[in-house]
């Protein structure tokens, strides 16, 4: 008959009563281990991952009284336009008296330019708290990643102090328009 | 004399408590997961290299995007609160049923009149919808209504300050984004979070 002879090729043993052999209650887990760890592995990260990061943003007081302005110095400031198609154009001090420099994004563009302006500006001052103050002024066809994008850099490279200004003078978006950095 | 023979080891590993030591965690892992509920408006964020996470609690996240804006508050009972407040302000009634259907919804962006309608839908239909967002001109400016009455049922049933995120899509347009700032503002909120995803140093 077809039968599969399981007793292991123990020859000659006919006539004696058949037992039922007895199968180990062992069971090979390997593949069942896996399968937990994979899923554990996917749960331990979904759980932490899922919670956002979040990046701290301070917006200058609106308060229509403005007494405890403090007055910054001129050439300690930077001035930095968002303009159109990532393209950011900034100078230092006030508008004119500087030429203004068209930048873009990344480390060796405008974070190596707040490095190198923070450091001459506290060369200039010779005084540790007295860093470079950037003025940030996005334009309304700047988008939101490069504003955000902005705030990462100026954070990285470690400008102390920044602050975001909505009101963008006509001569300044004269001058965008004239780099090339803002399209109508 | 005679060889001495090395007994062979089996390879095989007894695999029983490793097994349940995974499951174990795997249940734990599977429970304390809180399920991710479809959000009404996908929005791409910008990449920052912070890495400070959000709170769990007192919180609220304005979702911006396609020049519409998202309203939602972290907590049934506030959310629940909120919509009283609101109720009253608007001169809305809402049924107790209602209030505990809308206090599952984690965002929003239905104007005040079309929120009945909104409640009443299931939750097949929510995503299906092309929600307007919460309007904020001038003339009609709910969602300043919505911030502040969140912020007094935070502070009523909590005790604490609420606090504020946006979640901006990454092409979004800055004016947008200006004007929930502005919003924001007019309540003297001049400190909140933009939400991102992590990025490298480079």
């Amino acid at each position: 008959m077809a039968e599969l002879d399981t007793s292991g090729g123990g020859g000659g043993k006919k006539g004696k009563k058949v037992r039922s052999k007895k199968m180990s209650t062992r069971v090979d887990l390997t593949a069942m281990v896996d399968l937990a760890f994979l899923l554990i592995t996917f749960f331990m990260l979904t759980t932490t991952l899922a919670k956002p990061q979040a990046m701290d943003m301070f917006m200058p007081d609106k308060d229509k009284d403005q007494t405890d302005e403090l007055p910054v110095k001129a050439s300690r400031t930077m001035t930095v336009l968002l303009g159109s198609d990532n393209k950011i154009v900034w100078y230092m001090g006030v508008m004119g008296s500087t030429a203004p420099t068209v930048d873009n994004f990344g480390k060796s563009g405008i974070r190596q330019a707040f490095i190198d302006n923070n450091k001459k500006v506290l060369a200039q001052t010779g005084d540790p708290k007295k860093g470079l103050m950037v003025i940030l002024k996005p334009t309304d066809k700047s988008n939101y990643k490069n504003f955000v994008d902005l705030l990462d850099e100026i954070k990285i490279a470690g400008v102390p102090s920044y602050g975001i200004v909505n009101k963008i003078e006509p001569e300044e978006l004269n001058l965008m328009k004239e780099q090339g950095a803002l399209k109508d | 004399m005679p060889k001495v023979k090395i007994k062979r080891k089996s390879t095989a590993i007894d695999m029983t408590a490793m097994c349940d030591v995974a499951f174990l965690l795997l249940t734990f892992f599977i429970l304390t997961a809180t399920a991710r509920q479809p959000e009404p408006l996908p929005v791409d964020t910008p990449s920052s290299t912070v890495t400070i996470k959000l709170p769990d609690s007192d919180i609220s996240m304005l979702t911006v995007g396609q020049g519409k804006v998202f309203f939602g508050v972290v907590g049934q009972d506030v959310r629940m609160r909120a919509l009283e407040r609101m109720a009253e302000e608007y001169k809305v009634t809402f049924t107790e049923e209602e209030k505990k259907r809308f206090a599952l919804v984690e965002s929003f962006g239905v104007p005040m009149a079309n929120l009945k309608q909104f409640i009443a839908l299931n939750g097949a239909e929510r995503n299906n919808l092309n929600q307007p967002g919460i309007p904020m001109d001038s003339t009609n400016n709910e969602l300043h209504q919505w911030i502040l009455q969140a912020r007094y049922a935070t502070k009523e049933l909590h005790g604490q300050e609420l606090r504020f995120t946006i979640k901006g899509d990454s092409n979004e347009e800055y004016p947008t984004i200006r004007k929930v700032v502005d919003i924001l503002q007019e309540q003297n909120i001049n400190k909140f979070s933009l939400v991102t995803t992590l990025e490298g140093l480079n």
